[in-house]
């Protein structure tokens, strides 16, 4: 069975059904369940409900107290920028403190958040930091691009034994898809072919997706055969997938709404240089943002993001006779 | 009546034989730096001086209560049974270190004897305290925390959002603010706002609408008294409590930080070698917590001065053997490196 539902609420569906599970996962964070009128704080209380002040590092910090004394927390941050406020929680803290003790605690815990919020929220409230955090060993970084992913990976989120960074779009919020119903979980680490494709191979996350799939559908107007491929999961990240593509098509085209030089893209790059490079028939190309923080208006926010014109721009340079010369 | 007045004579002994090992463990982690130059790396942080703070919050606590020290943190697994050669191998980064040679000085952690790990960070593990304390208020287990770190941490931000946290929430977890005067190098009166105006440091348990009190640190029974009310407290459900234990730091804040192959070694304190107060120092020599509770339980009669040898006889025979075994414990293999990354 599946129904239909938004990215967002696919989400809450994942987190109410995994609470309804397992009496140890907890969900709390800044403004929520704040009167008994509350939906979640009539189902499982006050005490695996709460809000808390606007103390990050507490809020963070408090979960891997809790994670490594026997609950599994959920942390709503809602934007991903206030995980700065207690960066050292979340990169030194709760990654650290497995593997510093011989491997004796587990610290199952989960920081949700909304990033890239690409609507006139200016440099502060619009970042994709997921670099630093991928980039953090004992850390793991989910990213789902669909209602369908959404809920499948907050599932395995949760059930997993170590700390996870889950990262909702924020522009997918409203994202219609159909969900399956029940008990339905994403292993990470196992990237999806959203579309097949025998000319060239794009690799995008989040809202990045969205934007390659409509290239791709525009580019098959015009007899170009995209497989657009989505990670899902950048820690672990799944790199055999886009080498097996890559090995098929030739080309490679990486999208992502991070600054170029922090983002995936740009790691993909080197995988892909070390174990894909004989197949390569061209130079890959990155389509990113700029290396700006992300601007307030519209016209220098448009400039700076990667679009569908963009990614339809550079697959069409790594298919020229030029990019083929390479 | 004081609760420590109820503490009868094998406990009062007991709480003095810990004390006693732990000075004992110091004393021989601080003399590798001597006889064995080079086996112990990186950077290195001693309890002595604490030992009465540590023992009597400890002797209150119940079996089960999680304990959540800082980095400077031998002397809580110590306390709670952790075999003093599986520390010292840690610390000498050997493979039957209690953490496998994963963690050092200062991130021993031995979950199955409630220590669940310390953090290096200075103030973090407060807020993994409150944590822990939420997850015996959810869980409903009866648990109270013990929440140690030193007077530098009371003034992170994590301090004062956990202090924050914990009493909005009425969290089960006692803070106990070992102010040993020096904040790593610097002098508490030139950092804290409290210090410099005259007042305790348990003053800031006033921001957070909590009990707060400061006791003599040196003295075992009064740390006792002072923890029991507060974890008896937390216990009914009545919320966390600060507690500022005052004693002095008798070793400097660490090993000096050199470069290897530099050798390193424990330099002055920082009392006379970096503000040359000689007679401040002297002063918190002569109150040394270990030969003044000694000479207390001999006063009273609990202990003869031939029980009292006895004692340290034994607590310097264990941690000569502690040596012989961290000596002898093979390092791990360099493979083992990709473990215990990802549960």
């Amino acid at each position: 069975m599946a129904q239909e539902m938004m990215y967002g609420e696919a989400i809450a569906t994942a987190i109410i059904e995994e609470m309804q599970r397992d009496p140890t996962v907890i969900f709390y964070g800044q403004n929520m369940g704040m009167t008994e009128r509350d939906p979640m704080l009539k189902m499982f209380g006050k005490d695996r409900i709460r809000i808390t002040p606007i103390s990050e590092t507490a809020e963070i910090g408090a979960a891997i107290g809790a994670a490594m004394t026997g609950l599994r927390p959920i942390v709503e941050l809602w934007m991903s920028e206030f995980m700065l406020v207690a960066f050292d929680q979340v990169l030194n803290e709760a990654p650290r403190l497995r593997y510093m003790s011989g491997g004796q605690v587990k610290i199952p815990v989960v920081f949700k958040a909304g990033y890239g919020f690409a609507a006139g929220w200016a440099g502060q409230h619009s970042n994709c930091n997921y670099h630093l955090l991928m980039g953090t060993p004992g850390l793991k970084v989910a990213l789902p691009s669909t209602p369908a992913d959404a809920k499948g990976l907050m599932k395995a989120a949760i059930r997993d034994d170590n700390p996870v960074v889950f990262l909702q779009h924020f522009l997918l919020t409203l994202e219609k898809g159909v969900v399956p119903e029940g008990d339905y979980v994403i292993p990470f680490g196992v990237a999806d072919v959203k579309r097949a494709g025998t000319d060239v191979t794009i690799v995008a996350t989040g809202w990045m997706v969205q934007k390659s799939l409509a290239a791709a559908e525009h580019l098959a107007n015009e007899g170009i055969s995209a497989e657009v491929i989505d990670p899902r999961t950048l820690a672990p990240l799944d790199v055999d997938t886009i080498v097996s593509s890559v090995k098929k098509t030739g080309r490679l085209v990486l999208v992502d709404q991070a600054p170029r030089h922090a983002s995936v893209a740009i790691t993909i790059a080197g995988e892909i240089a070390e174990h894909a490079f004989s197949h390569l028939r061209a130079a890959v190309r990155l389509v990113t943002a700029a290396d700006t923080p992300v601007p307030f208006s519209e016209p220098l926010e448009q400039f700076v993001l990667p679009n569908e014109d963009k990614i339809i721009l550079a697959v069409k340079s790594v298919l020229s006779k030029q990019a083929a010369a390479v | 009546m004081n609760p420590s007045e109820h503490l009868r004579n094998d406990r009062l002994i007991w709480i003095w034989t810990q004390m006693l090992r732990i000075r004992e463990f110091e004393e021989r982690v601080k003399r590798t730096f001597v006889e064995h130059p080079g086996v112990i790396r990186g950077h290195t942080h001693l309890g002595d001086g604490a030992e009465a703070s540590i023992v009597g919050a400890l002797a209150t606590r119940n079996s089960g209560d999680p304990v959540m020290p800082s980095y400077r943190c031998h002397g809580y697994p110590i306390v709670l049974g952790t075999p003093t050669n599986k520390i010292m191998a840690e610390l000498y980064g050997r493979s039957d270190g209690i953490c496998k040679g994963f963690g050092g000085s200062m991130h021993l952690a031995d979950p199955a004897r409630d220590f669940p790990g310390a953090t290096g960070i200075i103030g973090a593990g407060i807020a993994h305290a409150a944590g822990a304390a939420l997850s015996a208020q959810v869980r409903k287990t009866g648990q109270v925390v013990y929440s140690f770190f030193g007077d530098g941490a009371s003034k992170q931000g994590a301090f004062h959002e956990s202090l924050n946290l914990a009493a909005v929430w009425k969290l089960p977890v006692v803070f106990i603010l070992e102010n040993n005067e020096y904040q790593a190098y610097t002098h508490v009166s030139l950092e804290d706002a409290n210090n410099a105006a005259g007042d305790p440091l348990s003053k800031k348990a006033q921001a957070y609408s909590i009990p707060g009190v400061t006791v003599d640190g040196t003295d075992p029974l009064a740390v006792y008294d002072a923890v029991k009310k507060a974890v008896d407290r937390a216990r009914v459900g009545l919320g966390p409590s600060l507690i500022e234990s005052k004693f002095y730091r008798l070793s400097a804040h660490g090993n000096a930080i050199t470069v290897p192959p530099v050798p390193t070694q424990f330099p002055k304190h920082e009392a006379v070698e970096v503000y040359g107060r000689k007679t401040e120092y002297d002063a918190a020599k002569a109150n040394d917590p270990i030969p003044k509770f000694r000479a207390h339980l001999i006063g009273r009669g609990v202990l003869t001065e031939a029980d009292a040898t006895a004692i340290e006889e034994k607590a310097r025979a264990e941690m000569d053997e502690t040596v012989r075994f961290a000596l002898a414990s093979p390092p791990p293999a360099p493979e083992d490196a990709l473990k215990y990354v990802y549960a």
